[in-house]
């Protein structure tokens, strides 16, 4: 297990783009010392911020997080990073496999165009969890994106595909869903607002979008499929997933293949 | 030929031809095992021989709810057809009358394999564009598993985006079973469709895994392919090329397709043995396989090698 420990909190935001498993095994730790990872004209090194325990290995923990560290895991292949702290915006974009922990909270735009793998942040997360970043064609896109505490407005915004597991999430969670599936105890207002495909489970909802029908009740076999799929993941979903369910069909004013089901207990 | 017995019982030193085949499984649930049944009944029928039927199916095992995806009773089927291309017509085909038209029932992959064939992807179209897909990890493989959700009038028709045909399945895995009369035959019979049936991955896909009309390559009709086998037929008996001797009044033959060539050998090893022991009681003559000679089907299933209990080793030479 290599392992990066915080010196100090960073003077400006870092960029951990290409601190990861992969591309630190190749390096001795003098050689990783060097890597860039500032983003002003100050030129920060790796080695300016953190002490670095190298070992080779496929696990990477960061000792010490911060708001300030930007794309942690981004583009991650394989192997698992693991940040005891907090993280800043981008957790984990365009992520293709691999397994990514936050023990803190993340920024804004974790797990934007991830594509495998899984990104799990113990703490909040901010604004478009697994939303699109601007002039993107796509959120999350497979991977899948646990938040235990709560998520911002927008999560999961023009989603295509994988799993969002959220405890509570603000207004307009699956905005411009292409596809994909996110289960959540609680969401804002306007769940799937202009949603074309996807489904979205919640416990309880704000404002449902009036372009939203609702359908009724249904005992689906994707629903059992749905509930047996989270249960590893998050017990107190899979029993949501598995109860009494309120089905709405919508959003209405684009494709309309999406679905809301809300909790009708 | 030499003498070989087994529980007394005479067993012809031959051995059963068969075939290289493209299979597949599919998974069939449905609320109720009841229900469930049905399906996969309704679904395997007229399903006897791939030259008349277009394809060979029959039912493997009822599973729990536990060993299914969804989590409820099901039924697993095995198809059986020439080469993929043919199976995967007949899939569609019987999924497409069968599985979806029955109330309740959804439809998943059974077996893992080299080729795909789609299945929800192609059934998806009955759905008119109201079809969903929908991809979730499988929870014991953690692999994702994609779905066609198909609006149907009791909800939805759930179906696995594709299935998969394995490379190595076998067709025609074959004995036949002479005796004197037909009512203690049948039972022979039957009692060597129980075991034969109790192998995992083997299925019999004749009316109650037994057939009365075996046949031979060709005929003395021009233009049939095939023909009946007179050297087995009881009522031809006293002519030249007749197998039977005097004292047999009955000849009924059991068919074995499997996914793969060790558990056809297993299924006619355990068919055999149950066979013969019970086969003193009911007045079982001889058992003996069918074969072409040995230059159409590249498996051989020597009955001499079919005597242990255990296998000695591999019994279908290639």
């Amino acid at each position: 297990m290599s392992t990066l420990t915080l010196r100090q909190e960073p003077p400006e935001r870092l960029d951990f783009l290409n601190v990861n498993p992969l591309s630190l095994s190749g390096l001795s730790e003098a050689d990783a010392a060097k890597l860039p990872v500032g983003t002003s004209r100050r030129g920060l090194t790796l080695g300016d911020c953190y002490t670095i325990s190298l070992d080779g290995s496929e696990s990477l923990v960061i000792e010490g997080g911060s708001s300030r560290l930007d794309r942690v895991g981004a583009s991650l292949d394989g192997g698992s990073i693991r940040v005891v702290g907090d993280v800043g915006q981008r957790l984990g974009a365009g992520m293709r496999n691999g397994s990514l922990t936050v023990t803190g909270s993340a920024g804004p735009f974790a797990g934007s165009g991830a594509t495998g793998g899984t990104i799990t942040v113990e703490g909040d997360a901010g604004d478009h969890a697994g939303g699109a970043v601007y002039a993107a064609k796509a959120g999350l896109d497979g991977a899948t994106l646990i938040i235990r505490g709560t998520a911002g407005d927008h999560l999961g915004d023009r989603m295509r595909r994988g799993l969002i597991l959220v405890g509570s999430a603000g207004a307009h969670a699956g905005a411009r869903m292409i596809a994909g599936t996110i289960a959540a105890v609680s969401l804002g207002d306007h769940p799937g607002f202009g949603m074309r495909r996807g489904t979205i489970l919640a416990g309880a909802t704000g404002t449902v979008t009036p372009s939203f029908v609702e359908t009724g009740t249904h005992d689906l076999v994707f629903l059992r499929l749905l509930a047996r799929s989270l249960r590893p993941l998050s017990p107190a979903h899979a029993d949501l997933a598995a109860g009494a369910l309120k089905r709405y069909s919508g959003d209405l004013a684009t494709l309309g293949k999406g679905e809301l089901w809300v909790s009708a207990a | 030929m030499a003498e070989l017995t087994l529980n007394g019982i005479p067993v012809i030193d031959t051995f059963a031809e068969a075939f290289d085949v493209a299979g597949t499984a599919i998974i069939i649930t449905n609320d109720t095992a009841k229900w469930a049944m049905i399906a996969a009944t309704t679904m395997t029928g007229f399903a006897t021989s791939v030259i008349g039927c277009g394809a060979e199916a029959g039912i493997d095992c009822e599973l729990s709810p536990d060993e299914t995806p969804d989590g409820r009773p099901g039924v697993r089927v095995l198809l059986f057809g020439f080469e993929p291309n043919g199976l995967k017509d007949q899939l569609l085909k019987r999924v497409g009358q069968c599985i979806l038209t029955c109330p309740g029932t959804a439809c998943y992959a059974g077996v893992d394999g080299p080729t795909k064939i789609k299945l929800g992807g192609a059934i998806r179209y009955f759905g008119d564009g109201f079809a969903v897909a929908k991809r979730l990890p499988d929870p014991v493989t953690g692999k994702s598993r994609r779905y066609w959700r198909i609006p149907v009038m009791d909800g939805e028709f759930l179906c696995e985006d594709f299935v998969r045909a394995v490379d190595g399945a076998v067709g025609g895995g074959n004995l036949l079973f002479l005796g004197r009369n037909h009512a203690e035959t049948l039972k022979v019979a039957e009692i060597a469709v129980d075991a034969a049936r109790a192998v995992p991955g083997a299925i019999l896909p004749f009316p109650g895994g037994i057939v009365r009309s075996g046949s031979k390559v060709g005929a003395r009709t021009k233009g049939m392919m095939a023909s009946t086998n007179d050297a087995y037929c009881p009522t031809l008996k006293g002519r030249a090329g007749t197998e039977l001797s005097a004292e047999v009044g009955v000849v009924l033959e059991i068919v074995i397709d499997a996914l793969t060539s060790h558990a056809v050998a297993e299924s006619m090893r355990a068919a055999l043995h149950a066979a013969t022991a019970a086969g003193a009681a009911h007045g079982l003559v001889a058992v003996t396989a069918g074969n072409y000679g040995g230059n159409l089907g590249r498996h051989h299933y020597h009955l001499k090698n079919l005597l242990s209990k255990e296998p000695a080793s591999e019994a279908g030479a290639a």
